[in-house]
């Protein structure tokens, strides 16, 4: 657009990409939020040393902050969103509601109140519309909450309510809401100007979260029909006008399984999940955000907005996805290489090879887009972009995102923002291997081995003690995968391995580059992207196969044998010791060293990434050595706090 | 290459089930010395030597038959590694010393004289939990001084990886040792007459590393680890590090570039500011005279604040063990590559392999300071406080590799990314290097 651009950074972000495609960078303050990306007055000087004319505020940080919009108004100075007004009165949770009401968007139904008697709750669950959800007014969240589908479950739940709110709570006012069952999260684009046009640029789908928080979008939805997006699209134009919005924003609703929409927020910035907007209608929002804060009219018209295929983002953040769906990993980023290679693929990131991923901001790498002519197609893309990822020195949600997107509800579009919790209630354990996947892995993990194996062997030059040719084209091998030893013989057949495994013979070809982080490896014809993230001389092999990583130790038989006469190593006593289960800051420790302290009790707290977790003993014993103090900054693994 | 495997149980292993001392032996996770042969060398190529000495002890009843083993004490012989020529002894010459290298596998107790066997060697490896190395045993240290201490603490692995600096490197068991052992062969040449080996390499030779650009961070008092810069230049990132444990300011260790091998020598700014000591000189110096003698190229980085001061250095006189490696580079006659990384201040950066001391390429990233010292300590010293800008303009002047390019005591500024590419270039032209020096029986280096 020929905008010259000023980008500021904190001083840990010296050299982020943002920073270097910028032309000019400023530094706002030491690494803390509070300290640089939020600190105004920094800011602000910045603004006029630099004398820039517009900002962007992105998204998070200050993009939806009235004050800071206002400040940059009496400068004379475009905030490139929407007016401080719209900012505010969506920013407040009742007042958006009143407005959403008012400009005739649906809200969730509901009556709080003294109900008289059963069939008055009747008549308001019939003009609510069944399901509806049933509760004492006083009693807090999901306390004393019955789901009633009918009028003989509204009458039974009116009885419950009515008796509990006044036994427990004293207070006989009960709450009848719509219940929403099988919640999704789609969300409807909007564009607006300051001349009073709007447009809505289809939804996205944004059910998959955990924590509240997004992990895979796309657009379109799979569960809209094209006269729902219409009139969720008109409901959103509607209260964009109603608060005279211009620029981008996004209008959430929560839909239920009979494709009933309520609204839920609007969020007035640029949303982390744009790009499946801009792959799908083939505008660019940021450049049309600009457009608008200057002025000028919209380009578009809103039946000239097409759904262009499909477009799917998977949010990749430097988290163990192992661990209540990502707890957060710090560290420097020692290999790192996007997959660009792979067709029809987008990569939004701010980081490079050697970055740090630090403590101090959202620990998201990237988000991976891709799109396709349908939704298979971007979903397939999506498996091999999410292979051909190299992200090193750092635990990654790839293995998470790769189960997502392959999992048969999710491929059939069946997804609520309980998926996660739903799918996996035990939590996320990594991909399960089928005996067929486990026999490739097997077989290329081998056939790796030998062919290291015979790389050594290769020595370049003539030296002056001749080197004895092997002339070996088989090997006895034994593999440890999880619980399993595997016997597995291994014979060279030209340029490709016959891999015996489970009394099964699989021809496995590749090029064998030992060097390069990505391997193709074909096993009986199907041809797949793994990572062979390290070995060493004692057999320790890990390999990222299908998104996740397992640990393998490739043996020769003998030495497998004879492995049974080594002394098994006492493991580490962990019910006396306390370690860090991830980097973070020591917020309070609440023992000192010879306290006494009981199972459970809490030992300490650690907040990472805005997150407070609670640290208690294993067992009940004597504090014997505290290793930290509030306000330190601890790493993954780092002892903590030992018990007697 | 001569390899030596203390403790090589004498029991054949078609014996194994039938033998007392072989089950006790099990207990305690070792392998009988067949078993470890079977699994250091390639299969089928053990030639062995002296099967039928026996011992000729005949005090205590020794001299019975029940006492008597064929094959008895040691197992010697000839086999091959990854195709390539190794002799297994127990004992060993110091006359082999520097004619090829010499590396021992502690695998058991080894006590008394015995002690010096693995000593006179160029490596010493134990296992971990079963082998111990002392001159006197915890019974007799009981007898003489009263003290109490036991075996693993007198002379366990852990003890001389990390406090007395007597071995190299530790393994988990005899099967995790013997298959590092194997690996770590690979990386050295059958003798003196042979150049460093050169594998089959995947890794490109011209591969940029972009992450260099900013791993050294822009307040100069801030550490950054050293191996993340020496990982990622080498192929595949593979680095062999010697004595990882001991003396960790500075880091010395194996590594290939483009497929050939290479010693490569470190300070680590993350432990001490890397500054050199007398136990982190000793380390260095030895590591770069096996190089020297066994035709390895020496690749150094240099970050170095300076000598550590202080009495405990000065007593222990840091001047002649600094003055081992200063001895040691000066000496070196194989190609020498030097990157100064950030600080080299003083006498310590002369040490580190500078261009005074014969360096063939010598190298300054940007963010490279050679000075006398840091900016701070100087103006203290020059201006006694006086000056309030001096600093500043002392900064401005010294803290930037261009005095000394103009100099010539650094041949080229090179972009960090470009390391690699640099180093394996320069190793192709250094190849057929030759510098001889003026006859001598041997040098006197100041030990």
């Amino acid at each position: 657009m020929g905008i010259k651009t000023v980008a500021i950074h904190s001083d840990v972000d010296a050299n982020a990409v943002h920073v270097k495609m910028a032309d000019e960078a400023v530094c706002v303050g030491p690494a803390p939020t509070g300290k640089s990306y939020l600190n105004m007055d920094a800011i602000m000087e910045v603004i006029k040393k630099t004398r820039a004319q517009a900002v962007h505020p992105g998204y998070g940080f200050l993009s939806e902050n009235k004050e800071f919009a206002r400040r940059l108004a009496s400068e004379g100075v475009t905030f490139i969103g929407p007016d401080t007004h719209a900012i505010q009165a969506m920013g407040d949770k009742i007042e958006s509601k009143l407005l959403a009401k008012n400009a005739k968007v649906n809200t969730i139904p509901g009556f709080d109140g003294v109900v008289k008697d059963a069939d008055e709750a009747v008549r308001i669950a019939r003009e609510i519309g069944y399901p509806v959800m049933i509760k004492a007014s006083a009693g807090g969240g999901g306390k004393g909450m019955r789901i009633a589908w009918d009028d003989e479950e509204t009458r039974e739940g009116f009885r419950f309510s009515s008796q509990e709110a006044a036994s427990s709570f004293g207070d006989d006012r009960l709450l009848i809401e719509k219940f929403i069952d099988n919640p999704r999260h789609i969300e409807i684009q909007v564009l607006a100007d300051k001349h009073g046009n709007a447009l809505w640029l289809n939804e996205r789908e944004c059910s998959i979260q955990r924590r509240n928080q997004k992990v895979v979008e796309e657009a379109p939805s799979t569960f809209l029909d094209p006269e729902t997006r219409r009139a969720m699209g008109e409901q959103a134009v509607a209260l964009a006008k109603a608060v005279k919005y211009s620029s981008a924003g996004t209008v959430e609703f929560l839909v239920d399984s009979s494709k009933n929409f309520y609204f839920l927020e609007m969020n007035t910035r640029l949303q982390v999940e744009h790009p499946v907007t801009e792959c799908i209608t083939g505008l660019d929002l940021v450049q049309e955000m600009i457009r608008v804060a200057k002025g000028y009219p919209l380009r578009h018209k809103q039946a000239d907005i097409p759904i262009n295929g499909w477009a799917v983002e998977c949010r990749v953040y430097a988290e163990d996805p192992y661990k209540s769906f990502g707890l957060p990993s710090i560290g420097k980023l020692s290999q790192y290489q996007e997959p660009l290679h792979v067709p029809s693929v987008r990569v939004d990131s701010g980081i490079q090879q050697g970055s740090d991923i630090s403590i101090y901001y959202d620990p998201m790498i990237s988000k991976l887009i891709t799109y396709g002519s349908n939704r298979a197609e971007a979903l397939k893309r999506m498996e091999e972009a999410l292979d051909n990822y190299v992200i090193r020195g750092v635990a990654h949600n790839i293995s998470l995102l790769r189960e997502v997107i392959v999992h048969p509800r999710f491929v059939q579009g069946d997804i609520s923002t309980k998926f996660l919790p739903e799918v996996y209630p035990d939590g996320f354990k990594g991909h399960k291997l089928t005996d067929l996947e486990r026999r490739e892995l097997l077989a290329t993990a081998a056939s790796l081995y030998v062919a290291e194996q015979l790389r050594s062997q290769r020595f370049l030059g003539t030296p002056r003690i001749p080197i004895a040719k092997s002339k070996r084209s088989s090997w006895e091998l034994s593999v440890r995968l999880g619980d399993g030893n595997y016997p597995i013989a291994v014979s060279k057949d030209g340029s490709s391995f016959s891999v015996e495994v489970d009394g099964m013979k699989l021809n496995v070809t590749s090029e064998w580059n030992l060097a390069s982080p990505l391997l193709s490896v074909t096993v009986d014809g199907t041809q797949r992207t793994i990572q062979r993230l390290s070995r060493n001389a004692s057999g320790d092999t890990r390999i990222q196969f299908l998104g996740t990583v397992y640990k393998l130790q490739i043996l020769t038989k003998v030495a497998a044998e004879l492995s049974k006469y080594m002394p098994e190593k006492a493991a580490e006593d962990t019910s006396s010791i306390l370690r860090s289960p991830m980097p973070g800051a020591v917020v309070a420790v609440s023992v000192k060293p010879g306290d006494t302290v009981s199972e459970g009790q809490e030992i300490c707290v650690i907040e990472a990434m805005k997150m407070q977790n609670s640290m208690i003993a294993a067992k009940t014993g004597k504090v014997k050595a505290v290793h930290c103090k509030a306000g330190d900054t601890v790493g993954e693994g780092d002892l903590l706090v030992e018990l007697e | 290459m001569f390899l030596a495997l203390t403790l090589l149980l004498p029991i054949p292993v078609s014996n194994r089930k039938k033998n007392k001392r072989i089950l006790s032996e099990k207990s305690y996770g070792k392998l009988t010395a067949r078993e470890r042969i079977l699994l250091l060398l390639d299969p089928d190529s053990f030639d062995e030597y002296d099967m039928f000495v026996e011992h000729r002890c005949s005090d205590f009843g020794m001299d019975s038959n029940k006492n008597k083993y064929p094959g008895d004490s040691v197992v010697t012989g000839r086999g091959r590694i990854n195709g390539r020529l190794a002799y297994v002894f127990s004992q060993r010459n110091v006359l082999c010393s520097g004619v090829v290298p010499q590396i021992s596998l502690i695998m058991g107790p080894c006590a008394g004289g015995a002690v010096y066997s693995p000593a006179l060697t160029d490596f010493t490896f134990m296992v971990k939990d079963t082998s111990y190395l002392f001159i006197t045993g915890p019974d007799v240290v009981k007898s003489v001084t009263n003290e109490d201490v036991t075996q693993e603490q007198l002379g366990g692995a852990k003890t001389h990886t990390a406090v007395s600096g007597v071995a190299h490197r530790a393994f988990e068991n005899d099967i995790d040792a013997l298959l590092n052992l194997r690996e770590f062969f690979n990386y050295l040449p059958l003798s003196n007459r042979d150049p460093a080996p050169v594998c089959e390499c995947h890794d490109p030779s011209d591969r940029l590393v972009p992450e260099l650009d900013t791993v050294v961070p822009v307040e100069s008092t801030k550490a950054y680890d050293m191996l993340d810069i020496i990982h990622s230049i080498a192929d595949e990132r593979e680095f062999f590090e010697i004595m990882p444990s001991y003396a960790r300011n500075i880091v010395v260790g194996f590594a290939r570039m483009n497929g050939r091998t290479v010693g490569i020598v470190g300070n680590q700014p993350k432990v001490a500011s890397g500054c050199l000591d007398i136990n982190s000189s000793v380390k260095g110096a030895r590591f770069v005279r096996f190089c020297d003698a066994f035709n390895i190229p020496l690749i150094t980085f240099v970050d170095v604040p300076g000598f550590l001061p202080g009495t405990a250095q000065e007593y222990g006189g840091i001047i002649r063990h600094g003055a081992k490696l200063l001895f040691a580079f000066a000496e070196a006659t194989v190609p020498k590559i030097t990157i100064i990384t950030r600080k080299a201040y003083g006498g310590a950066y002369d040490v580190m392999s500078s261009k005074h001391l014969r360096g063939d390429a010598n190298y300054a990233w940007p963010t490279a300071e050679v000075a006398v010292m840091g900016a701070k300590g100087a103006v203290q010293i020059i201006f006694r406080g006086k000056e309030a800008n001096a600093e500043a303009e002392y900064v401005d002047k010294f803290a930037n590799p261009f005095p000394a390019a103009m100099r010539g005591f650094v041949d080229d500024i090179i972009q960090p990314s470009t390391t690699r590419m640099r180093i394996c270039h320069d190793l192709d032209v250094l190849a057929s290097k030759t510098q001889s020096s003026p006859w001598k029986k041997h040098a006197n280096i100041p030990l």
